[in-house]
């Protein structure tokens, strides 16, 4: 028993437990066993499978969980499904009132929550109870307003329907917040599987919610490992799958969804940059690195795992942020006064354990602090690399653990170029007192998230989510609602065969560009349009295009993945495109249609010839796509961001920024206006653009060549390779230099082509469904400029 | 007045420390040492950098990411306690109140808590007494033998805007009059205009003046419009000798705030680190309740650690913080809630 005399003079923190009485009785109430809830109901599982879930800190078990099988998918999916038109069809209002008593049910059990969560997880309780669940309500009454709200501020659209949600174990409640809130906020039902690791919360939540009054069927929790999780993802009642988990788990589900017809969106694994520049407040930013590589353990998608500093004040940084280190406490995640509790399973402890090795293998210098960790259960130190090449390992690999790999830059160019070098792209944070330099860099570092001088801040108000191979989609503010709801008029993708008129068989003749005989016009040679050059292929040969009797309108240069590897280097040399103004981008727009204007008839007459549909409908087309270009000029200075309402003295920027290199696959109906429709807003948000055109009709934009050029279209903004559509879009899907592939064909390249885009997870808008290109509502708008952008978070705090 | 960093200034620290285990030095160590400041390093000042978001995201957590419960919690109070500057600065005090004080600082809490605490041997006393000139004869005689200081405010407290001359006569006078530590007030005006030469020399005066007499140095925080003048005050005032860096005179209308603490030990850290002197910190003005007085405990802890516990480094300017203290440690003793018309007045 140590003595109030003793502590006098050794000023120790002593225990601070919080109890757990509330949780145990909750556990015990159950007899600590859990079945499904589906269709409002908790039910067995079908297998009477089952596995324990345990208590990290303490190996623990805590209770037994059911191990869903195809069956109980099956029913969940039914019963989700049959809720759907009841719970779209209540007013949103009605939704705003469930979302509310969700939101108020969830603070009024929050210190259970809270502690349960902590015994699940490991995490802190200070965590739960100060972060966790604050965001959890939180994003309940900010999605219930979007409820409120959704009529008048989406209109036209509708609930995508039922959502398959696979969500990971290191925020397990609030990932069902993030989840479930914008799902049932816009109208769609929901099946959740939280993760096998940490299900206590999710299983709490629907008991929540049974007696918030949430009708039966519109949230189903399922329990299971991968394999319930590839049941769902599998499922072909499914329109949606959203899952926040590791890169190599998303590319997968992209693989396994193909060709499904289901939207996804994915919020994956990171690597992110913290890059301090050298007039920092170095105090703040020990403490910001703190917050962003020891908050959780580590165990955030999102963390900032590596140090970029500048190499002027890296020493005296490290040397603060070594004594703060001494200063950390690992402990019982119960206990009050601890900063860090214990990493989730065994298993993850020994990859943390594996890579570390690995570093210090690899050469780098480890630092641990001179305490001890507990023994039993998973705990580990906070650790910090110095001497770590970009190559290593370490500074590679995401390790979701505490961490940190610190590595020194000398200028701002160069903290980019090491900010960027990774295959991920989901958060940074950059700390100078400058604002010049912040408001710099920050557009500059590819990810969906930049927290300027602060890290780890979320709100329901502003998205998260990522760049390249961390996902794509956002979860949070209106950006996050845009997930969950497709236009009206949409059919569902898989309920459609194919969509487009098969293309006429390519015959490719091997005698390269042939002259027409008798009466010889002058010779009209098509070669491919890149870099701002009419270029020959790579293999010098035609591919012969017919009218619609088989006769000859014209060749056109037969592409190949060359070809398209020469178009992608010449988009990414015209990058400065998305850095010129709105104005001036309109400007290009307006003088390519004030260029195609006067050969309005030529385009139409060459429309008519390959297509047949006759003269008028083609002059028709013509002015659509004129109209189409005016559009996007409208557009160009007018696809505003947002400054998102966060709780916190600072403005939160949501900047639309453009995706970057994207190869279009054109439609093979309306072979001008399907161009258009697609290249024009791609460069309208800033966009450059490797298009394949329309494979059985694409005079019309081989014609356009010599528009462009007369337009002031800097070189490589458009660059057009002719061929065969689908096997040219195929390597543009495999391209891991390309950042997003439209495929607008038959279902069967489709598939492909979605499966090829988890290479390196570019994102993907694939149609095979009918759109009528001359109809306005579905041929242009804000629904192709969310496709041609992608929205970063900038958070910046100020106060002086 | 600019010139360059000088790292030499003082004795090497680990030199004048005895060695013996961590928790034992803390109570070997010999006492205050003086501060015997170095030249004003403008580069220095003028270099600092406080990001006002970030460090009250950090201040906001000191009382989340740690807290002490039952006997770590009395233990901790009863230091508190030792580190209290118990004060009275009211325009209507007289020999009564302040004769009032003095006992009570010589015997802050009931014996029979002291002893349901096993706490009677520990000799709890505050850290010292600290009023106006006119009492401190009063308040030395009362104390004497309890080896409790006194402590005066001076050079015009609170505003000190008096003419020059006449704050120095009177740091004097109440050296002369037998207070063993001299609370000053710094011309904010000279913060708020940038002009730390100004700053410098004046605070130089009173050090001088000070002689032998430890020196609180106020900064009053709450004029200081920004958290970088904080810092840069802080770090002049150093420089310029001071052994203590206070935050308030409590007659601002913001006075000593968790931000205003983590600000003002990052700097006594940093000159700490690049001088090797320890300065000691005391926040002053609004501290009222135990879990406050805990809350700036844990401050000390963590942003500059243990040896920043001991009321020769440390200190809380406060008048009714001691009654909610003794009430606690009522309650830890009893279980039940206690009142204030329980403890013995102030």
């Amino acid at each position: 028993m140590t003595t109030v005399s003793e502590i006098f003079e050794t000023m120790a923190y002593g225990p601070a437990p919080e109890s757990d009485k509330q949780a145990r009785e909750w556990l015990e109430k159950h007899a600590r066993e859990f079945g499904l809830f589906i269709g409002g109901r908790w039910v067995k599982g079908e297998s009477g499978e089952s596995f324990d879930v345990l208590n990290p800190a303490t190996t623990e078990r805590l209770a037994r969980v059911t191990q869903a099988g195809a069956g109980d998918v099956d029913a969940a999916v039914a019963a989700a499904r049959r809720a759907l038109p009841g719970w779209s069809g209540l007013a949103g209002h009605a939704r705003a009132r469930h979302l509310y008593a969700l939101g108020r049910a969830l603070q009024r059990h929050s210190r259970l929550l809270a502690v349960l969560e902590s015994l699940d997880n490991g995490k802190s309780i200070r965590e739960t109870r100060d972060l966790d669940i604050p965001l959890v309500a939180r994003h309940f009454y900010h999605h219930a307003g979007w409820a409120q709200l959704v009529e008048a501020e989406f209109p036209g659209q509708r609930p995508v329907g039922v959502v398959g949600q696979i969500i990971p174990w290191n925020f397990p409640l609030l990932m069902v917040a993030w989840k479930v809130a914008p799902a049932l906020a816009a109208g769609n039902t929901v099946l959740l599987k939280p993760a096998e690791l940490t299900p206590l919360t999710a299983l709490l939540f629907a008991e929540i919610a049974q007696e918030a009054g949430v009708p039966p069927g519109v949230l189903n929790v399922v329990t299971g490992d991968g394999r319930t999780g590839e049941l769902i993802v599998e499922h072909p009642d499914i329109d949606k799958i959203a899952f926040t988990g590791s890169t190599e788990v998303g590319r997968t589900i992209r693989r396994r969804t193909a060709g499904s017809g289901k939207r996804l969106s994915l919020e994956l694994g990171g690597k992110s940059p913290f890059v301090v520049f050298e007039d920092a407040d170095l105090d703040s930013v020990v403490e910001g690195v703190v917050d962003a590589i020891w908050f959780n353990q580590g165990q955030v998608c999102c963390a900032g795992s590596r140090l970029l500093v500048h190499e002027g004040v890296a020493e005296r940084l490290l040397g603060k942020l070594r004594a703060r280190m001494e200063k950390l406490r690992v402990g019982p995640p119960l206990d009050k006064a601890i900063d860090m509790g214990a990493i989730v399973a065994p298993v993850q402890l020994d990859r943390i354990r594996t890579l570390v090795g690995k570093g210090v293998e690899e050469g780098a210098t480890m630092w641990q602090p001179s305490w001890a960790c507990p023994t039993e259960g998973s705990f580990y130190p906070p650790t910090l690399f110095t001497n770590v090449s970009p190559a290593a390992t370490i500074a590679q690999v995401e390790i979701f653990g505490p961490v940190l790999v610190s590595m020194t830059f000398r200028t701002p160019a160069e903290a980019v170029e090491l900010a960027n070098n990774t295959p991920y792209g989901l958060a940074a944070s950059v700390w100078t007192e400058n604002i010049n330099l912040a408001l710099d860099v920050a557009p500059k570092i590819k990810a969906g998230v930049v927290w300027i001088n602060c890290t780890n801040l979320f709100d329901a108000a502003s998205g998260f989510g990522g760049y390249r191979e961390s996902g794509f989609g956002r979860e949070g503010g209106r950006e996050g609602m845009w997930e969950y709801l497709k236009p009206k008029w949409e059919t569902r993708n898989a309920e459609v065969r194919t969509r487009n008129k098969k293309p006429g068989k390519a015959t490719v003749s091997r005698s390269a560009f042939r002259v027409p005989p008798s009466v010889p016009p002058i010779d009209r040679t098509y070669k491919l349009y890149i870099g701002g050059q009419q270029v020959r292929p790579d293999q010098g040969n035609a591919r012969r295009i017919s009218g619609p009797g088989g006769s000859l309108v014209g060749e056109v240069a037969e592409g190949n993945r060359k070809d398209i590897r020469n178009a992608v280097e010449a988009a990414h040399g015209a990058a400065s495109w998305a850095r010129t103004s709105g104005h001036t981008r309109a400007q290009i727009l307006y003088y390519i249609a004030e260029n195609l204007a006067p050969r309005a008839e030529e385009f139409a007459g060459s429309i008519d010839a390959m297509t047949g549909g006759g003269r008028e409908a083609a002059r028709r087309e013509v002015d659509a796509a004129l109209t189409r270009l005016f559009t996007y000029a409208a557009w160009a200075d007018k696809y505003d961001g947002a400054v998102h309402q966060v709780p916190i003295r600072g403005v939160t920027l949501a900047m639309h920024e453009a995706v970057g290199v994207i190869g279009v696959a054109c439609p093979e109906e309306y072979p001008l206006l399907g161009f258009v429709s697609l290249v024009a807003p791609a460069m309208c948000v800033g966009n450059t653009v490797v298009v394949i055109p329309s494979e059985a009709h694409p005079l019309a934009a081989t014609e356009l060549y010599t528009v462009l050029a007369a337009s002031d279209v800097p070189a490589g903004v458009v660059n057009i390779v002719t061929g065969g559509k689908d096997t040219l879009a195929q390597v543009l899907a495999e391209h891991d230099d390309v950042d997003a592939v439209w495929y607008f064909g038959s279902r069967a390249a489709g598939t492909d082509i979605e499966r090829a885009s988890a290479g390196n997870m570019k994102r993907t808008w694939v149609e095979w469904h009918a759109r009528d290109w001359m109809d306005a509502s579905q041929g242009e708008g804000r629904e192709f400029l969310r496709e041609a952008a992608q929205v970063k978070n900038i958070w910046i705090p100020y106060g002086e | 007045m600019e010139a360059k960093r000088n790292y030499e200034i003082g004795p090497d620290p680990q030199a004048t420390v005895p060695t013996a285990p961590p928790e034992r030095a803390l109570r070997m160590y010999p006492g205050p040492r003086r501060n015997p400041g170095t030249i004003l390093d403008m580069d220095l000042v003028r270099a600092l950098r406080v990001n006002k978001s970030a460090v009250e995201r950090r201040a906001a957590t000191i009382p989340t990411r740690r807290t002490v419960k039952k006997e770590w919690q009395a233990a901790w109070l009863l230091r508190a306690i030792t580190c209290l500057d118990l004060t009275t600065l009211q325009g209507d005090d007289t020999t009564t109140n302040v004769l009032r004080l003095c006992a009570k600082a010589k015997s802050p809490v009931r014996r029979d808590i002291l002893d349901a605490l096993g706490a009677r041997e520990l000799g709890i006393k505050v850290g010292a007494v600290c009023l106006y000139h006119a009492f401190v004869a009063t308040a030395v005689q009362a104390l004497q033998d309890s080896g409790i200081p006194v402590a005066a405010v001076s050079t015009g407290f609170p505003a000190g805007l008096s003419p020059l001359p006449q704050r120095i006569e009177e740091i004097k006078a109440s050296v002369a009059a037998g207070a063993s530590e001299i609370d000053v007030v710094i011309t904010r005006a000279h913060a708020l205009a940038g002009d730390w030469e100004a700053l410098y020399d004046e605070v130089c005066a009173f050090r001088e003046a000070c002689g032998g007499t430890l020196m609180k140095v106020i900064l009053g925080t709450g004029d200081l419009a920004t958290l970088a003048n904080v810092a840069r005050a802080s770090q002049v005032a150093m420089m310029a000798g001071a052994d203590f860096v206070k935050t308030s005179t409590g007659k601002e209308t913001v006075n000593a705030t968790l931000p205003v603490g983590v600000v003002m030990t990052r700097q006594i850290r940093d000159y700490h680190e690049r001088t090797g002197h320890a300065v000691g910190f005391k926040p002053a003005g609004g501290i009222r309740t135990a879990k406050q007085a805990l809350e700036w405990l844990i401050l000390m802890k963590e942003e500059l650690g243990d040896r920043w516990l001991r009321s020769d480094l440390f200190r809380i300017g406060a008048s009714s913080l001691l009654t909610d203290i003794e009430r606690q440690l009522e309650h830890f003793v009893t279980g039940r809630y206690s009142a204030a018309h329980r403890q013995p007045m102030v």
